[in-house]
């Protein structure tokens, strides 16, 4: 089964981009978090992009930062977290789930074992933050032996040498970084020169997906006008889940409106 | 493609965003670069000689070891410019910046001495630097926030986490991946994704250069061992590189004891760690078994650290170097015993390297020579040892 690829034929049939939210699993709790995680869906994402919480996330900002903090401080284990993701996974058969974490969490493990836990749970992709291209081939052929989607990042800076490798190993998506810097609301993603996503098309990477900075409807808009296949919008979930701690319907609410607002926009034409 | 090999065995690397490599790379290419061009050699020639202090003198110690015909030798990095090893890899890669044609430095720092020795080359060099610092060490280490705001530097509080030297180098690369344009990441040891251990290494080799010249001078053959203290493993990647390929040589790297190995709160990573990776490197890292990175922790700010440099790990892993522990208690123990016995204030640090060279020198036959790495001195810890040691001297 390819997730991806039957998601983005629906898209295609839908004339629509996709909308992927992130959370970390586990933020700010268990409980509440399978319940955000299932509103996400319920209120029209494509995909999911979940992090697990990690003690030191340096491609993140201090929004994702302070939701592994969170989830930490709730002691969520990364085998509580695959749990979760087995029961979402039960409950929603269709939805590409993909996994964003830091190497050392699969190197304590062991790569193999990480990978095949990972595909029991039902993800459908990994992406390692801190690993490029250059360390990526034990974990390519982890993610070949277990059938998962291996993730890679094309920034904005990527050289042809780069981007040709991404062409070569690329499966499900291309997370294409909207700017330089680590995840977060408060710089703006820059809308892709249609260059680079030419680029990425020249040399076969699979249909890139936009991320870092993209908290507005407009964006996404621009993202997929600009042709991104959809867009990923991590920290301006977050911060609803930050702005309402402690009040689990409110943040139900606003996120079903915010993401409702962001798919809304993924439409062409 | 890396130019110059990335891993020593399996540990190194680079394990770091996508986004980083262009300008790993650029560095890297600097570095090789600046390697074969003799006015780069020059002008960071004259800067050790004329503006650190290089070459460091070599000092037998008279009263410490009680055994007359055992020799315990100091390599006097505390005398340096700066008051530590630092200096010399900092004007190195502060050159480096210059040459890349970029104008800004970035940097981390725990106890201070990087985040000083940073401070004084961008001064001189005329680049602007800010460096992050945990904001528990901000408070712990005011005399070098003094010192570094004074010589022009941003310091910034870093109050994520555990608020030291961890989180200060999360956050360095967190701003690094957003200005690598037009800044460079002065990483201040010999860790970190590649090729920042090599770099470090080659920038604090003269350490183990001069100190083979000054033994051979003054006893016409090599040390039996050579000692020095190992937090990431700077000042003892720069003492053991010239001796790697004398195996006659012993090398050893004192690790932080903190409280005790049998207790959580230590930082020696090689003695008691596992394999894994932070920040981009693979080596030993102390860690949970699900490998999020635990805490570590020592008296001594520059060793508190869960990582240790790459080329540590695979020394070890090799059995070309051995690399024992000191605790809290021992290095306190030694750095009042060279102060009173050698008229000589060691850094914590140092203090640690020096504990183990003492218990080395007592059970060692006669005719040994030992050289520690006196890599710092030990004026930045005047304040933590006063809150420990206070009583005893009040009075």
């Amino acid at each position: 089964m390819d997730r991806y690829s039957d998601m983005f034929s629906r898209l295609q049939n839908d004339n629509a981009g996709a909308f992927v939210p992130f959370v970390t699993v586990g933020d700010p709790d268990l409980a509440t978090s399978e319940r955000i995680i299932g509103q996400l869906v319920d209120s029209g994402a494509d995909a999911l992009e979940l992090g697990l919480p990690y003690s030191d996330p340096i491609a993140d900002g201090p929004t994702i930062q302070a939701a592994s903090i969170r989830a930490r401080q709730s002691k969520v284990s990364t085998a509580d977290c695959f749990a979760l993701l087995a029961r979402v996974r039960e409950k929603y058969p269709n939805i590409p789930i993909g996994l964003l974490l830091y190497s050392n969490l699969v190197m304590a493990s062991g790569v193999t074992q990480f990978y095949q836990k990972a595909s029991d749970a039902g993800v459908d992709s990994i992406l390692i933050a801190d690993v490029p291209l250059r360390e990526a081939k034990p974990f390519l052929a982890a993610a070949t032996a277990s059938g998962i989607k291996q993730i890679l990042i094309a920034p904005p800076n990527a050289s042809d040498e780069t981007m040709a490798l991404i062409g070569e190993h690329s499966s499900g998506y291309t997370y294409l970084l909207g700017r330089a810097g680590v995840t977060g609301a408060e710089t703006a993603a820059e809308i892709p020169a249609a260059e680079l996503v030419a680029k990425l098309s020249h040399y076969q990477c699979a249909p890139p997906l936009l991320g870092f900075g993209i908290s507005k409807p407009e964006q996404v808009k621009s993202a997929i006008e600009a042709g991104a296949a959809g867009a990923i919008s991590g920290s301006a979930t977050v911060n609803i889940i930050a702005q309402n701690l402690g009040n689990t319907e409110a943040m139900l609410t606003a996120l079903d409106k915010f993401v409702g607002s962001m798919k809304a926009a993924t439409a062409r034409g | 493609m890396n130019q110059l090999e990335a891993k020593f065995g399996d540990f190194g690397g680079m394990y770091v965003p996508e986004l980083l490599i262009p300008a790993l790379d650029q560095l890297e290419a600097a570095f090789i670069d600046a390697k074969d061009d003799p006015a780069f050699q020059e002008e960071f020639l004259s800067l050790l000689k004329d503006y650190a202090g290089r070459p460091t003198a070599m000092t037998l110690t008279r009263n410490l070891v009680s055994n007359p015909n055992v020799k315990l030798y100091l390599k006097r990095e505390d005398l340096l410019h700066g008051g530590a090893h630092k200096t010399n890899q900092v004007l190195g890669q502060a050159l480096l910046t210059k040459r890349m044609g970029k104008t800004e430095v970035i940097a981390e720092t725990g106890a201070g001495q990087h985040g000083t020795a940073t401070a004084l080359a961008c001064a001189l060099l005329g680049l602007k630097a800010r460096i992050y610092m945990g904001a528990k060490d901000v408070e712990r280490q005011a005399p070098n926030v003094f010192r570094m705001r004074l010589m022009g530097a941003e310091v910034i509080p870093v109050n994520a986490g555990s608020g030291t030297l961890k989180d200060a180098v999360n956050e360095a690369m967190r701003d690094w991946s957003a200005n690598y344009d037009k800044a460079h990441y002065l990483l201040g040891t010999a860790a970190g994704p590649h090729p920042f251990p090599h770099i470090v290494r080659e920038f604090h080799r003269m350490i183990g250069e001069e100190t083979r010249a000054q033994i051979m001078e003054k006893e016409g053959r090599l040390p039996d061992s050579v000692v020095a203290c190992v937090g990431g493993g700077s000042n003892a990647i720069g003492m053991f590189a010239d001796f790697i390929d004398e195996p006659d040589v012993r090398l050893i790297g004192v690790e932080p004891a903190g409280k005790g190995l049998h207790t959580k709160e230590h930082g020696a990573t090689i003695c008691t760690g596992s394999k894994g990776i932070l920040h981009g490197s693979y080596t030993y890292i102390m860690q949970d078994q699900e490998g999020q990175i635990e805490e570590s922790y020592s008296v001594s700010a520059g060793l508190d650290y869960p990582a240790v440099g790459p080329q540590h790990a695979y020394l070890a892993d090799i059995g070309r170097a051995e690399y024992v522990s000191v605790t809290d208690d021992e290095a306190l123990n030694a750095f009042k015993l060279l102060a009173r016995k050698e008229g000589i204030i060691p850094a914590l640090e140092s203090a640690h390297a020096l504990a183990h060279a003492l218990n080395m020198a007592d059970e060692a036959e006669d005719g040994t020579i030992i050289v520690v790495n006196l890599s710092g001195r030990g004026d930045k810890d005047i304040g933590v040892v006063t809150k420990i040691l206070g009583e005893e001297f009040n009075g």
